[in-house]
């Protein structure tokens, strides 16, 4: 072992097991819900990493939960890519909710041509946060894009159905979004140990 | 010191060897008439294998049939000395092709920019092998004497005359671009030398002389100024390369690819300006061409985007035919606006900037798959987006709560207990342009909690038709 490798990074890559728990360093990325913040490990989505996000259906509340994000990184002039989102955004309540349009580019794509598009603006480092809802993609696809986010120090969200929380995951971050009622579970959190409180999300604003 | 000659010695044969995947496999460049076929050039591996320049093909093939044949072109040579000079042109704005196999170039007026002379010429140096031709690179105050000069040296640099008159004066009379009749008639005077020629009176060397011997030499040594013919760029580039073999797999097409668009990012950089859109053209032997177009949204001219955005091109065409040669046009030429970029970057990391990313993923995935998206003043849902390319900011729209989520076609709400939170909120418009509407929009409630954005044509009372989610 001649690699000087340093305790911090051990540490949070959790490789070694620190019998007194301390606060893991606050993440730069805020979600904008206070109540998620509090009870993530990091206090904020997991930089560079993938997380997963599970929805029942559409229409129960999941784009009001990376809207905050996306508002803070439009308005800071990072890019927002939507790779083959399955409807179209509409401009008025993306702008009402505080997107600056400008900065949002939705690349249309099919199957594993959108998994690649995915990847490579993922890797690319040229993006803030890349969203992409991914059709029967497996544990290897998924993979691909952790590590692509990883690589580009870049945001990356999947939106999965629900019925895929049963099969394990390599994302960082995997949050549940129920809509009766609706709120949000924490099923897997890098990090820490995944809260078992659920939060309400106050939908329909 | 103003003038560069770069002397290319073996063009026609390095014009060949560059668009061969293997230079170090044996070939011979072979010219003369059908009857009697005459080895023109042959590379160093062909020497090696005993064949030489002037041999007859028949007596070539007597000792070997390992190389390979290609006939010799001379119209090549002349393509080929239209790309050096249009590669030459970005070094100096006064670049001439007036003597075979060369190239001059002034160079005193862009020393300021490219450096002392010895970092230019290891840049020309390295760019021209980069290019893949062998090259003689001599520096001299006049076009004639570096010319001269480059017969004998390599690397010469001579800053003032003095010392360029007794460089000059150690030159064989051979050797100095003299007719042969008149070299000869030296020699047999016994001047073996130039600087023997110069030591001779004026008068006597014209009276034995015809008046042009007297008139080279004077040019030679700067005396006499030279007229020369400057290169002028063409407006347009068109490269080909032609196959020796049919190819059909596109991984044999990427080499001559690569050749063609770092030769077009070559000629580009020369005349300061970016491609917007170029044509690749296969080349079938008894079909039309396949052609395939290229288009970026920006100019650009960096040899490896450039590459890998005609790679991504070609690798989506299926070829009806084997492909003989390969062929790239390129007519619309703006003017190259570098990017603009921050000296103290809020993002370090970046490794592939947005710009090469964008080019990258419409390669693949089409023109179209890449947009941003704008409001419009319209109250109609369907003509409330616009799909855009650039990035000019759209109306910022105020008005009652509208759905995240727009579904492209309105579609049955299949649920009778839906719960209605909202509405109707009335949308009545387009009856100027045909697509007139007129609807009472609900937001509902589903049984399973979703948050709908349904509505139903006015005056009708069938089910709701779902057009959004409230997500």
């Amino acid at each position: 072992m001649g690699a000087v490798v340093a305790l911090d990074d051990l540490l949070q890559q959790r490789r070694i097991w620190r019998a007194q728990p301390t606060p893991l360093p606050a993440s730069a990325q805020p979600t904008g819900h206070a109540a998620l913040d509090a009870l993530l490990p990091t206090g904020g989505w997991p930089e560079s990493a993938l997380s997963e996000i599970l929805i029942p259906s559409d229409g129960v509340g999941e784009l009001q939960l990376l809207w905050p994000t996306l508002v803070r990184l439009t308005r800071s002039a990072e890019r927002v890519v939507l790779v083959a989102p399955p409807h179209v955004p509409y401009p008025q309540a993306w702008q009402a909710a505080g997107v600056d349009l400008r900065w949002l580019v939705i690349i249309q794509a099919s199957g594993r041509d959108a998994l690649w598009a995915t990847e490579q603006c993922l890797r690319s480092g040229s993006c803030g946060a890349v969203l992409c809802w991914p059709q029967r993609a497996d544990d290897r696809a998924l993979r691909r894009l952790q590590v692509a986010a990883e690589t580009g120090q870049t945001l990356a969200f999947a939106y999965r159905p629900l019925q895929e929380a049963v099969n394990p995951s390599p994302a960082a971050l995997r949050i549940a979004v129920d809509a009766r009622p609706a709120q949000l579970r924490v099923l897997k959190c890098r990090g820490g140990l995944p809260p078992s409180a659920a939060i309400p999300l106050a939908a329909g604003q | 010191m103003r003038w560069a000659c770069v002397l290319l010695p073996q063009l026609a044969l390095d014009g060949v060897l560059r668009r061969c995947s293997d230079p170090d496999a044996p070939l011979a460049l072979v010219t003369g008439t059908a009857q009697r076929r005459v080895l023109q050039t042959v590379n160093p591996a062909a020497r090696a294998l005993g064949l030489r320049a002037g041999q007859s093909l028949t007596a070539a093939h007597a000792l070997t049939r390992d190389f390979t044949l290609v006939e010799y072109a001379p119209e090549e040579i002349e393509r080929w000395q239209q790309f050096l000079a249009a590669w030459g042109y970005r070094f100096s704005s006064h670049v001439s092709l007036c003597y075979p196999r060369t190239l001059l170039l002034e160079i005193e007026s862009s020393l300021a920019l490219f450096g002392p002379w010895p970092r230019f010429e290891a840049r020309l140096r390295e760019e021209l092998t980069a290019l893949g031709f062998r090259h003689r690179i001599v520096a001299a105050p006049n076009p004639l004497a570096a010319r001269i000069l480059a017969n004998a040296h390599d690397g010469l640099a001579i800053a003032n005359d003095a010392v360029m008159r007794e460089t000059l004066g150690r030159m064989p009379v051979e050797r100095i671009g003299l007719a042969r009749e008149v070299a000869t008639a030296f020699a047999r005077m016994g001047l073996r030398t130039l600087g023997q020629v110069l030591a001779l009176p004026r008068d006597t060397l014209a009276r034995r002389f015809p008046v042009q011997v007297q008139q080279h030499l004077d040019t030679l040594l700067g005396e006499r100024a030279l007229a020369m013919e400057c290169y002028v760029p063409p407006d347009c580039f068109d490269g080909r390369i032609e196959l020796n073999f049919e190819v059909e797999s596109h991984q044999a097409l990427l080499f001559p690819l690569r050749r063609l668009t770092a030769d077009l990012a070559a000629f580009l950089a020369g005349r300061d300006s970016g491609v917007q859109r170029f044509a690749l053209r296969l080349q079938h032997a008894d079909a039309a061409d396949s052609i395939i177009q290229i288009g970026l949204l920006s100019a650009e001219r960096d040899p490896a985007m450039l590459f890998e955005l005609a790679r991504g091109r070609l690798e989506q065409v299926q070829v009806v035919a084997p492909v003989r040669g390969m062929r790239l046009l390129a007519r619309d030429l703006p003017a190259f606006v570098p990017e603009h970029r921050e000296l103290f970057d809020e993002r370090p990391q970046q490794l592939l900037p947005w710009e090469q990313l964008r080019e990258r993923l419409r390669a693949r995935l089409g023109d179209e798959a890449v947009q941003g998206l704008r409001a419009q003043a319209d109250h109609r849902p369907e003509y409330a987006w616009q799909a855009t390319g650039d990035d000019k900011p759209g109306p910022i729209l105020q008005g009652p709560p509208r759905p995240g989520w727009l579904l492209r076609e309105p579609m049955p709400l299949r649920e009778s207990a839906a719960r209605i939170l909202a509405g109707p909120e009335r949308i009545e418009s387009g009856w100027w342009d045909g697509g007139d509407v007129r609807r009472d929009y609900y937001l509902i409630e589903t049984r399973s909690g979703q948050r709908a954005w349904a509505y139903r044509p006015f005056g009708e009372s069938g089910p709701f038709m779902l057009q959004g989610w409230f997500a």
